[in-house]
């Protein structure tokens, strides 16, 4: 392979690795608030991406995505609101099975507004046949979007748990749920609240491939596995290490395009996840075992 | 400031707490001392709405609190530094101090937090050599102190301590019980539970003697400390009667 040819295979391993790394660190969210995967997290892209292309044919684009990722997270919010809250004992394996079959009737309610049809998004700038030109390798401007805007997700988010009292506040409640609510902390409206920032971030995810990848009401499913794995690569709940892994899967899968067929591409995740629910449970970056959190 | 009355609680079908009556009067420290498994936990649990208990009344402040979830009884000034100290181990000191001060994060400006933490690092000066050090790479006794100045960050008119010399160094323990003092001092209302009797009576005016959830024994703490029964099983005097 020569270098245009290892940049091109690389940016594109780059770009779906970073979709990766914000499906695992919406998985990451709500995990560290409740302790549960949600496996719907790859429905919120699509309905995300779904929302916005059907409003992009009455108001402009921004608008739209702008539109959509509020409904998404209105979603969020009001999944967790009416389904996971009214668990009656609910332990971890229960609410991950509600989230399990949530999904399936999101995808099925998709199917009934959307039906199958792919459908996608305008590229944000310039046409399908606009590219850019990196170290001999030509791609279009939408990955640069893809890049950018996982950059800013990540970085805000960052910030957010960081810095802010609110966030603060969701740290508080996945390191000690008794402290934090003894510190004030109303720890069923921070779970509400992972849920919609899940749902927004996954939503805006959605939006920003769809014009490469075309959205299709089904492709939650896929997107949701390769973010698990991710998530699991990277350590359940480290949002860091979830970019590092997220990256690494993409390009991984990036290599063996290039080398093989690229119907094993999908086989890659799933050999990954295999590996390190076997060899490394707790991840590759991880510092000390993870527990089993009791929330 | 804090009436208990006939308080029922347990976990489940278990009740731990049998018609358990105290009050606590403002700028009082009352002692809660008794064996390890007589229920003082869940005492101070139910209280501060940890623990849903299953009969009584507990009235703090004039109000009645009894049943109303944690997150809004510490907002009204009642205020449980938990046994084991529970701190966010995976946050820093000052963003668990910080943290003590999310109740009133809707009067808090930036000044009246400063000026906590500035109270707290004044009262634990290693809390603020450590600031900016991982809460879980703290010793047992600092931990302490933070839990202590995270629970002093909401400004309580209540501060309920459980177990505060549970895995702490005895030379630890002193200056725990000095900070104790001086908070009475300043005028706050402490309810302490202890197994550590001895410290717990030397810094409250008043105790209760609680065993199997239910008081039974209560008065001064000077009247307790005196009391051969309560010397003979919690502080650990005349231990031949024992033998005869």
């Amino acid at each position: 392979m020569n270098l245009p040819q290892i940049m091109q295979y690389g940016l594109s391993g780059i770009t779906v690795g970073s979709v990766y790394a914000i499906v695992a660190v919406g998985f990451n969210i709500i995990y560290n608030t409740t302790g549960i995967i949600n496996f719907a997290q790859g429905e919120f892209l699509i309905v995300g991406a779904m929302t916005a292309i059907s409003l992009s044919h009455v108001v402009p684009l921004p608008v739209a995505i702008l539109g959509a990722v509020l409904i998404t997270t209105a979603l969020g919010g009001l999944i967790e609101l009416v389904f996971i809250r009214r668990v009656r004992d609910a332990s971890v394996l229960r609410l991950i099975i509600v989230t399990i079959g949530l999904s399936i009737v999101i995808r099925e309610a998709m199917l009934h507004i959307w039906d199958e049809k792919p459908w996608s998004l305008p590229y944000f700038t310039g046409t399908s046949s606009t590219t850019v030109s990196i170290l001999g390798a030509y791609i279009s401007v939408q990955v640069l979007w893809v890049l950018g805007v996982s950059a800013v997700i990540v970085t805000a988010l960052t910030l957010f748990f960081r810095y802010t009292t609110t966030g603060r506040a969701m740290r508080a409640c996945s390191d000690d749920r008794m402290a934090a609510r003894l510190c004030g902390i109303n720890d069923r409206w921070m779970v509400t609240l992972s849920f919609m920032l899940s749902a927004g971030i996954g939503a805006l995810a959605g939006c920003v491939i769809s014009p490469i990848t075309q959205t299709q009401y089904d492709m939650g499913a896929t997107l949701a596995i390769k973010g698990f794995t991710v998530a699991i690569l990277g350590g359940l709940g480290n949002s860091m290490a979830a970019v590092a892994a997220g990256l690494f899967l993409g390009l991984l899968e990036a290599l063996v395009v290039s080398q093989f067929a690229s119907a094993y591409k999908e086989v890659v995740a799933i050999v990954v996840l295999l590996l390190i629910l076997v060899f490394r449970p707790s991840g590759l970056f991880a510092r000390r075992a993870t527990s089993v959190r009791t929330a | 400031m804090l009436k208990i009355l006939n308080l029922d609680a347990g976990y489940g079908a278990l009740r731990v707490l049998k018609g358990i009556s105290l009050h606590v009067s403002p700028g009082e420290a009352v002692a809660v001392i008794g064996a390890n498994g007589a229920g003082k936990t869940t005492l101070l649990k139910a209280i501060a709405g940890v623990l849903k208990p299953h009969a009584g009344e507990i009235v703090f402040d004039k109000r009645n609190i009894l049943g109303r979830p944690a997150e809004r009884i510490v907002r009204l000034g009642c205020c449980l530094v938990p046994e084991g100290r529970h701190v966010f181990s995976s946050m820093t000191v000052r963003e668990n101090l910080l943290l003590g001060a999310y109740c009133r994060r809707r009067e808090n400006t930036a000044a009246s937090v400063q000026e906590g933490l500035e109270q707290v690092y004044d009262l634990f000066g290693i809390l603020k050599e450590r600031s900016s050090q991982l809460a879980g790479t703290l010793s047992g006794g600092q931990q302490q102190m933070l839990a202590i100045g995270r629970a002093l960050m909401s400004r309580p008119k209540l501060l309920m301590m459980d177990e505060p010399s549970l895995g702490v160094a005895p030379l630890v323990v002193r200056d725990i019980y000095e900070t104790i003092v001086t908070l009475k001092r300043n005028g706050l209302t402490i309810l302490l539970v202890e197994q550590n009797a001895r410290a717990a009576l030397a810094v409250a005016d008043r105790g209760y003697v609680i065993e199997t959830g239910q008081i039974v024994l209560q008065g001064p703490s000077r009247q307790l400390s005196d009391n051969p029964e309560v010397q003979r099983a919690y502080l650990g005097k005349e231990y031949r009667r024992i033998d005869e």
